[in-house]
């Protein structure tokens, strides 16, 4: 596990539980500080998956940020009230644009 | 936009090429995905305490660039490069573009893969990621975090976790012992550049003296249910188990080719770094008369050899744009050539060293994380006719997912030609098409509106 003394000063919420971050890092960052390794299950074989590259390549960060799907988590930085969800397969265009 | 020269990556050498260019009175546009400039080995480091002489040199660049006038675009993704010098991005989930009369690609490298048998378990994550999460979250590896493969990152990331308070269980170093009797070999030249091997030797004494155990072993699996439990491998002729919170994997690193192959650039196979690399002249100019690449893109040399690369690159441009006579370019440019090539005299020791890992990943090990597309059924391919990367798409969906193989590229060219029983470099290697990023249709129409805003109708 990765951990730190200083959990950080920012708030943001994964599945509606509120977990704290520290400024200037990614939301990848502030979820593997949280214990949570899984952020997304696979298109293909509903595989749970999680942060791996952390560089934007491997894509294997991709959650719903905000209501917007297949963000890669580790590329954007973390913000006051953000919330996160777990990304279940593909990303649902039409689904984020109903709502 | 119109722009002298659009850069595409602010780390050493991309930062350095703003920098310089901006000296010879260029407009310069800088592109970069992430937050803050530094790239890789200078993440974050506006927000980082100095911690040598080497972090002070690197925030000295930084702020350099910063005080240059180059415009500097932050959370910008590139996703398409035109040959004319026409460049596409993504910014806060709106499309741009810009026009450019040069293009420096400058966007360094990508870890290497290396697929084992559970790594795509979460809990399974690279060396370079666990660098990135130390330096911008002060992430520490605590209890049961192993690290396995071999290179200098991985010597690198273990000493500065364990001096920020880090707890390592074990390195499994999974080189073949014969480099090291290879690389002596190159070692006399290496010694031009001694700094490298000073530091290379205080790593390991650093993991001595913290007392982390330092295995040789082999056939290394990830194994859990939903996530990382545990790791098994062979050390000593024996199958051993250890229980593991985080595996760390690290098989050196490659040229980030994405852009360049999408543009077609020529690339030329790098025997001693076993990868492909865009073919550039001494001033990083590619096979594309307005496309310049620089830094470890271009072939891995390191940080100093990017910065130096990124003013060489940049003089190359100003002369080519008549901001700088040749006399004037070649004087400035002879002492920055003299150093490069000092630094880049150790790359055969570490290059031989260092060698990257034999891929024979085992017939149910996934390579292609996306499609989640095993060896085996690579091989199958292989077996049924497949030749080449864009055929086994065909068969397979490999290197068809979000990350457009750049996680699977190495290793399926690897597996195709030992099967085929050819040099990989003879395997046909993943065709690259933009956007080399995700795009919405919603971004794209973005572009349309930002056009509308500078040229509106007058119907």
């Amino acid at each position: 596990m990765l951990t730190r003394p200083d959990p950080g000063s920012v708030t943001i919420l994964f599945e509606g539980a509120p977990i704290r971050a520290r400024a200037g890092e990614s939301v990848a960052s502030a979820l593997l500080a949280a214990g949570i390794l899984a952020v997304r299950t696979t298109p293909v074989s509903g595989a749970p998956r999680g942060p791996f590259c952390m560089m934007g390549a491997c894509f294997d960060c991709l959650a719903v940020v905000d209501g917007v799907g297949g963000v890669q988590t580790c590329l954007v930085p973390v913000r006051e009230g953000m919330r996160i969800e777990r990304q279940h397969g593909a990303r649902d265009v039409a689904a984020e644009d109903a709502a | 936009m119109r722009v002298d020269l659009a850069i595409i990556g602010a780390g050493p050498a991309g930062i350095a090429a703003a920098t310089e260019a901006r000296a010879h009175g260029l407009s310069v546009l800088v592109l970069d995905e992430n937050p803050a400039p530094g790239g890789r080995i200078w993440q974050a480091i506006e927000a980082r305490a100095a911690k040598d002489d080497e972090d002070r040199a690197a925030q000295e660049a930084v702020r350099a660039f910063r005080a240059s006038g180059a415009e500097a675009r932050f959370g910008a993704t590139v996703w398409c490069v035109e040959p004319e010098g026409r460049v596409y991005w993504s910014e806060q989930g709106r499309a741009r573009d810009a026009e450019a009369t040069q293009v420096l690609i400058a966007t360094g490298t990508t870890e290497r893969p290396l697929p084992i048998p559970g790594w795509t378990l979460p809990g399974v994550m690279t060396v370079g990621a666990a660098q990135i999460a130390l330096k911008t979250g002060g992430l520490v590896p605590d209890r049961d975090v192993w690290i396995a493969g071999q290179g200098p990152l991985l010597l690198l990331y273990a000493t500065q976790a364990l001096a920020a308070g880090g707890r390592i269980a074990g390195v499994l170093d999974l080189a073949e012992p014969s480099g090291r009797r290879r690389a002596l070999a190159h070692l006399p030249a290496a010694l031009r550049a001694p700094s490298y091997l000073a530091r290379g030797v205080a790593w390991r004494l650093a993991l001595r003296r913290a007392g982390v155990p330092w295995i040789r072993a082999a056939e290394i699996r990830a194994e859990g249910a939903a996530r990382l439990e545990r790791i098994r491998f062979v050390a000593d002729g024996a199958v051993h188990t250890r229980p593991a919170s985080l595996l760390l994997l690290h098989d050196g690193v490659i040229p980030s080719v994405q852009i360049t192959r999408a543009l077609g650039c020529a690339h030329v196979w790098d025997e001693a770094q076993r990868c492909w690399k865009p073919t550039t002249d001494m001033w990083g100019r590619s096979s594309h008369a307005r496309i310049a690449i620089a830094g470890d893109g271009a072939g891995v040399g390191g940080a100093a050899v990017a910065a130096l690369s990124g003013r060489i690159a940049a003089l190359g441009i100003a002369a080519a744009l008549g901001r700088l006579g040749e006399a004037a370019r070649d004087s400035a440019a002879a002492p920055l050539l003299a150093a490069r090539a000092k630094h880049l005299a150790v790359r055969p020791f570490l290059d031989t060293l260092f060698a990257p890992l034999p891929i024979r990943p085992e017939d149910d090990t996934i390579l292609c994380r996306c499609e989640e597309v095993t060896a085996g059924r690579v091989r199958e391919a292989v077996a049924l006719g497949c030749l080449g990367a864009n055929q086994l798409k065909s068969f397979t969906r490999a290197g068809m997912g979000p990350c457009q193989g750049r996680m699977c590229g190495p290793s399926v060219a690897a597996v195709i030609a030992a099967e085929r029983g050819v040099p990989v470099q003879e395997v046909e290697p993943y065709r690259l098409r933009f956007p080399t990023k995700p795009l919405t249709l919603g971004e794209l129409a973005a572009l349309h509106e930002q056009e509308e805003a500078l040229e509106p109708h007058t119907s």
